[in-house]
């Protein structure tokens, strides 16, 4: 296999494994976030059943993306992290008050105010460092002989922090449609009746990033002039962001709003990796300058990426699968 | 004062991996025999297997949480403090760490869920199945793990091209001289550590005498692993200081603390070695016997620390006690399981109040040894991160700065201070409560299971799905 498909195989991956954390670790966030106005125990107690069994695993799909970039890319991997120390260090305390917040919650009813807190606050912060993340990738990073030349605040500005909040109200989406899957009653009118104002406010704030990456970078608005068919991307999540506007949470299928907003998530994706490939950081590192040797790509093509990888894809949906349907109040995070 | 960001980095790394062994070097151990009860239960059908693992999935839960958690930050700490490391040796330390996420993290995460939430939603045969891939995930975490480390401590299989480390024999990386005796090591120290905890819950409650049947099935298994396993361990740790002997000197004198080349070479017990004076105080030291311990023949000549050039040695302190406290709480082990065992077989092991006190206070022992023997391997390798190829000094992010390290060290301070201050005051209600003959719920705690069969929570006009 040559070093061109091996790396690009790479890519793929990790393209792959961003998308599916965003959708998956996506939506247990934004029901995080969403907890903050849930009035009463028992609702709460629904919206925790239906993550508790899967956040742990939509978690890892996070460190896979983070293993896969030392071993494939491991220049990325380096540059990245230290242009993020501050905002990485912060989405590691949210990740860990998140995380401990669904086995702390269940064995100290006295604190459980404490960990609820944890998990919204957690869910927020890991949310909106992410968002900042991008935002300050699509502006560039300064790089210069292949290491990070900034000064680590790049992400407090702006674009960044807009993109921040941003993503907050996009995980809120999907966390909302997902809630309209697993859950009923109160609980699934509420989150059924968030559906459009959250799809507004994901909109608005998808608009501006979009004009304002073809206004500030000229080479990205120089690649739409010469590839319009990639119009196609962003026009299937406008034509899904109609349809799912159309019907807010009056569906009659409840997988149906969760499902049209992973497109709308795929979609905006798709969009941006469009826009900058080959380059894995906007205009300073393509896929190919970043990636590892040979042997390295092709020993992890080899065990990672033919078996471990379809053998993940498939217990995970086992999984899924197991917890299928709608969450059964009282089944929560108990043993 | 100018802080060193170097310096803050190595005591964050430092502070960070602490914490975070903790958990695996139990949770691996713990799920391999959460998987064993739950087959015996399978097999006989005694409900006293289920009230052990409904106990012992609670500990487990609550230890895998803080080891997920604590195990995240160390995903990162490789590319946000280290990056010269990651960017030079990526293409050899991140497909190894990448095998560990595809292959551990993934079977560990997703069948946790339904060891923890499925038991009514799959056969019996899938949750054992579960069981088993939580066990086969954690270990298979311990082999990347410590096939890396390994490599970092005796590098082979690489070229130097252009000035980054290139990986040309992968068998020769992963199985590399040092790694499967380290491996093993490190695999029976974990199981060690949860044989001891186990045996010291057991002891606990024959002491207070509650739980009774429970309290004695897990005396009985924690000794008796501990007292299989610890030979077998202690051999293996003999033949570790033979490997180190042969490929980091460097590691093995300032272990040894002998200052001068000695033949034949004295075992030193205990001193306070005086690194700038390069000699010991306070010595305690037995003629021969070091030749002996190090290459089994009491008159071989064995090298001292003084024939390491200055700039290469280790902090001296850290490994040399470190070293001793781990042979020490070793021996600790062994004499406990091995007498735990003679007690049991002559029956009178539950009116040994002496002996059960022991066993009880004996349950950092696994922790702090694992600790211990970990803090040797690292600190003992210093000044380099990759022995011989690349010093610590040069591998640290360069862009950081040691406001910004010091900064997130105080807040991974209070944060682990925080969660982790909760974290071992419920695992010590838990443990304090005990196993419980029935499912009762937990007053207050509308999460429990059993409260699904007892009745519905919210809206009881909606039937029940599945």
């Amino acid at each position: 296999m040559d070093l061109a498909t091996l790396q690009h195989f790479w890519a793929g991956i990790i393209a792959f494994a961003i998308l599916v954390y965003v959708i998956l670790d996506g939506f247990d966030l934004g029901v995080g976030m969403l907890f903050a106005f849930a009035p009463n125990e028992r609702w709460r107690e629904q919206m925790h059943a239906s993550i508790s069994p899967v956040w742990d695993g939509n978690e890892t799909w996070l460190v896979l993306i983070g293993a896969s970039l030392f071993g494939a890319f491991p220049m990325v991997y380096a540059i990245f992290l230290s242009a993020f120390y501050i905002p990485v260090t912060l989405l590691l305390f949210a990740l860990i008050f998140r995380g401990v917040s669904f086995e702390f919650r269940h064995q100290d009813p006295a604190h459980r105010g404490l960990w609820d807190w944890g998990l919204i606050v957690g869910s927020a912060v890991a949310t909106f460092v992410q968002g900042a993340a991008i935002g300050t990738m699509v502006e560039g990073l300064v790089v210069v002989d292949g290491r990070y030349a900034g000064t680590g605040w790049e992400w407090v500005g702006l674009f960044p922090i807009l993109c921040g909040f941003g993503l907050m109200v996009g995980y809120m989406l999907l966390g909302a449609c997902w809630l309209v899957l697993k859950c009923r009653g109160a609980v699934y009118i509420w989150a059924g009746d968030l559906i459009r104002p959250l799809l507004l406010g994901v909109l608005v704030f998808l608009g501006i990033a979009f004009v304002y990456a073809l206004w500030s970078r000229f080479a990205v608005m120089a690649r739409w002039v010469d590839l319009p068919w990639m119009a196609v991307l962003p026009a299937t999540g406008a034509i899904c962001a109609m349809l799912l506007y159309a019907r807010g949470g009056q569906v009659r299928r409840d997988w149906a709003p969760f499902a049209l907003v992973a497109i709308i998530f795929l979609a905006a994706f798709a969009t941006l990796a469009a826009s900058f490939w080959p380059y894995m950081l906007p205009f300073s590192v393509t896929v190919a300058e970043a990636a590892a040797p040979r042997s390295s790509l092709a020993f992890m093509f080899w065990g990672c990426g033919l078996v471990a990888f379809p053998a993940v894809l498939i217990y995970t949906a086992v999984v899924y699968w197991i917890f299928r349907g709608k969450v059964k109040t009282g089944a929560g995070y108990g043993h | 004062m100018e802080l060193d960001p170097v310096l803050l980095s190595r005591i964050q790394f430092g502070f960070l991996i602490t914490f975070h062994i903790i958990f695996p070097a139990f949770t691996i151990g713990l799920a391999a025999w959460l998987t064993v009860i739950e087959a015996t239960r399978q097999v006989t059908g005694r409900e006293i297997y289920r009230r052990l693992f409904d106990f012992w999935i609670r500990i487990f839960a609550l230890s895998f949480g803080m080891g997920v958690v604590s195990g995240i930050v160390m995903a990162f700490q490789f590319g946000t403090n280290w990056s010269v490391l990651s960017e030079q040796t990526g293409s050899i330390q991140g497909p190894l760490l990448g095998y560990e996420a595809f292959t551990a993290f993934f079977l560990e995460a997703s069948f946790f869920g339904v060891v923890l939430f499925g038991r009514d939603r799959v056969p019996a045969w899938f949750f054992l199945f579960a069981c088993a891939m939580v066990a086969l995930g954690t270990t298979a975490s311990s082999f990347w793990i410590m096939a890396n480390n390994s490599w970092m401590q005796v590098p082979v299989g690489h070229a130097i091209v252009d000035g980054h480390i290139v990986p040309v024999n992968w068998r020769e990386i992963i199985w590399g001289p040092v790694f499967k005796i380290r491996w093993l090591h490190m695999l029976l120290a974990a199981y060690l550590t949860t044989a001891t905890c186990v045996a010291a819950a057991g002891a606990w409650y024959l002491l207070r005498r509650v739980h009774v049947p429970e309290a004695r099935l897990m005396l009985r298994w924690g000794l008796g692993l501990a007292a299989v396993v610890i030979m077998p361990q202690m051999w293996l740790g003999h033949l570790n200081g033979e490997y180190i002997g042969e490929h980091q000197p460097s590691k093995f004198t300032a272990v040894e603390g002998r200052w001068e080349t000695e033949a034949p070479a004295r075992l030193v017990l205990f001193a306070w070695p005086d690194a700038a004076a390069e000699k010991n105080h306070f010595e305690i030291a037995i003629p021969k016997l070091g030749s002996f311990v190090d290459s089994l023949d009491f008159e071989s000549s064995q090298p001292g620390i003084k024939t390491i050039p200055r700039d290469e040695r280790p902090p001296i302190l850290i490994p040399f006690f470190g070293f001793r406290i781990m042979v020490g709480l070793g021996v600790l082990i062994w004499a406990i399981a091995w007498g735990g065992v003679v007690l049991i077989l002559t029956g009178v092991v539950e009116r040994s109040r002496l002996f059960l006190w022991a066993t009880f206070l004996n349950f950092p022992s696994g922790f702090v040894a694992i600790i211990a023997g970990w803090f040797v391997a690292e600190v003992g390798r210093q000044p380099w991160v990759v022995f011989g190829i690349l010093k610590t000094a040069d591998a640290h992010t360069p862009t950081l700065t040691g406001g910004q390290v010091l900064g997130s060290l105080i807040g991974f301070a209070v944060v682990y201070l925080i969660v982790y201050g909760f974290g071992f005051a419920y695992l010590y209600r838990v443990f304090r409560v005990g196993p419980q003959s029935a499912p009762t719920p937990v007053p207050g705690a509308t999460g429990a299971r059993p409260l699904a069969g007892a009745g519905r929570l919210d809206d009881p006009s909606q039937p029940m799905e599945d």
